[in-house]
């Protein structure tokens, strides 16, 4: 232990704080260009859809090739993307649920990673390749429909539906379904009466994360539900408008106000996906702060 | 750490003279038993009867496969995957490792209390009535529950607040619950892996004293590593330790198993002599 006074001088000491400063630099940039982009992205919708970020966007109807300056708005899309992506949860959930409770539940664990491993590409797969596989399935032969649209994002939502709630099932202690088996109760309704309401709080977040992805989904829409009427309808029979397919449209109107209102449209889109992800976030913090508790 | 320590539990036993051992019951019979964890042997060789209304208690040093053991009993193990057994297990004369039997009914007739308290996240009233209500046993279930919850020790602890969570109660009211909830279902064993090794001393008095006023009615088996604890409760003990096989394998081997009397102080093995007189484990 003598020698090591001696040793507090080490050489290329400067270089290596040097480098350990220029590396702290560098992160914290990367940190800030991330947040810089959110920043930037957020302000510049808003900015470019202000006048038109009134409360006519949700509760008018837009009038096609309107020459006077009557107020519209987005109604039909805001009312189809309700009706769709509350399709598409009803769709989602309950399968995704099942899925997971087999794997975590009953599945050998070869299973459980075969399967578990198809959930992550299922995940992955471009959203396009979705909505033009549901095209082939649904629309072909029958037509548009909100139906193909919840269809198609319901696709992209049960693997994140089924990841999530296995992750949270992960976190039921063991000793819980022991306590139940003990009992000679089944299995099936251990799981039902005791592992599964203590992961309700992990379900309701991870279906709101997955609404917030899908919610946003332009592709698989464009396949299954956009030949649409400017009418507001909630009828899921027929195609149906909604936000992203609006934006998309109202993109490529000549029209600016057409490219306000497709800015103003972005940014409540924007909105609803930033508290959901952050109201997900924070119910799946207390939820797990609450198993870990136990 | 200077100050002196009052031993709180007089080392004492409370068991009742046992009758002789022809007289008595078997409600298990294990044959030649083998516990294999993914194609290494936990326990090899076990051969023991368990006597009805007795309490019998499985001791022995860490890693020796008492819970393994224990968690054959009632086919736990079959959720550990990779886990195989072979030999017989005859409960009431029924093998209950073949494969015509459900595992369900096995732990219906044969129930458990674990090592850590695991009440339900439930109210204390709950998790007793919910294993009733599951199992069809529904006429009186208010006198069920409080004589399932009197059984345990805990009626007098609890009768007040029946609607509060069970998560609230200490550790040791947790595990009398667990007990509770385990016996309100009327099962005829009621298996204890180390049930107070997370308890103080007097919460462990007081499950010692309900297994010897329930002994009656139920079979216990239990795994301690609390030697005391087997002298004060067990009718009949049974001493597992470690062998090592070829290659420097371990497992767990049922070295001795007679009356309690006998194992702590005549027993027939030098490996229990170690064992009891503290030179070992």
């Amino acid at each position: 232990m003598s020698a090591v006074p001696h040793r507090l001088h080490l050489e290329g000491l400067p270089r290596r704080r040097a480098v350990n400063r220029a590396m702290e630099v560098l992160a914290w940039i990367a940190a800030t260009i991330a947040v810089a982009i959110l920043a930037i992205v957020v302000f510049s919708v808003a900015q470019k859809g202000w006048s038109e970020l009134n409360l006519d966007l949700l509760t008018k109807s837009p009038i096609p090739f309107s020459l006077t300056n009557a107020p519209q708005g987005l109604a039909n899309a805001f009312a189809g993307t309700l009706v769709i992506v509350a399709l598409a949860t009803a769709m989602a959930l309950p399968v995704g649920i099942l899925v997971a409770v087999y794997l975590n539940e009953f599945a050998p664990a070869s299973v459980r990673n075969g399967v578990g491993i198809v959930l992550d590409v299922l995940n992955g797969v471009p959203a396009i390749v979705i909505g033009i596989f549901v095209f082939g399935l649904l629309v072909v032969g029958h037509g548009q429909s909100a139906f193909a649209g919840s269809f198609a994002l319901s696709c992209l939502m049960l693997p994140l539906v089924a990841r999530s709630t296995m992750e949270v099932l992960a976190l039921v202690p063991n000793s819980l379904r022991e306590a139940g088996l003990g009992l000679g109760i089944p299995q099936w309704r251990t799981t039902l009466s005791i592992v599964l309401p203590q992961t309700i709080g992990g379900i309701v977040t991870g279906t709101i994360l997955a609404v917030a992805r899908v919610a946003g989904e332009t592709a698989p829409l464009l396949f299954t539900s956009s030949f649409v009427g400017t009418q507001t309808n909630w009828n899921p029979h027929h195609a149906l408008q909604s936000i992203p397919v609006a934006i998309f449209e109202l993109s490529e109107s000549p029209d600016p106000k057409d490219h306000a209102r497709a800015w103003a449209a972005a940014f409540v889109l924007l909105l609803f996906i930033l508290l959901a992800s952050l109201g997900g976030r924070w119910l799946a913090t207390r939820s797990r702060r609450k198993l870990a508790a136990r | 750490m200077s100050t002196t320590i009052e031993p709180t539990v007089k080392v004492e036993t409370r068991r009742h003279p046992m009758p002789p051992r022809e007289q008595l019951e078997k409600i298990f019979m294990i044959e030649n038993l083998d516990a294999i964890y993914s194609g290494k042997p936990a326990v090899k060789g076990v051969t023991m009867e368990v006597y009805k209304n007795l309490v019998t208690a499985i001791i022995g040093p860490s890693g020796c496969g008492k819970s393994t053991y224990i968690r054959c009993l009632n086919r736990m193990n079959d959720l550990i995957p990779g886990f195989t057994q072979t030999g017989a297990i005859r409960y009431h004369g029924h093998d209950i490792c073949s494969s015509d039997i459900d595992p369900v009914a096995v732990r219906r007739n044969i129930g458990m209390v674990f090592q850590r308290p695991n009440p339900f996240p439930k109210s204390i009233y709950d998790n007793v009535a919910w294993g009733l209500k599951v199992l069809g046993l529904k006429d009186n279930m208010d006198e069920r529950v409080e004589r399932a919850l009197t059984q345990a020790a805990l009626w007098d602890e609890v009768k007040d607040r029946q609607k509060a969570s069970a998560l609230s109660l200490s550790g040791g009211q947790q595990q009398r619950l667990c007990i509770a909830r385990a016996i309100a279902v009327e099962p005829d064993v009621v298996l204890m892996d180390e049930p107070a090794s997370a308890l103080d001393p007097i919460a462990t008095a007081a499950i010692e004293e309900l297994m010897n006023s329930l002994k009656g009615e139920y079979t216990f088996v239990i795994v301690t590593h609390n030697m005391q604890q087997a002298a004060r409760v067990a009718d009949m003990t049974a001493f597992f330790s470690i062998s090592r096989g070829d290659e420097g394998t371990r497992y767990g081997e049922l070295i001795e198993y007679d009356a309690t009397e006998k194992i702590f102080t005549a027993p027939s093995d030098q490996r229990t002599e170690d064992y009891v007189t503290g030179r070992f484990g």
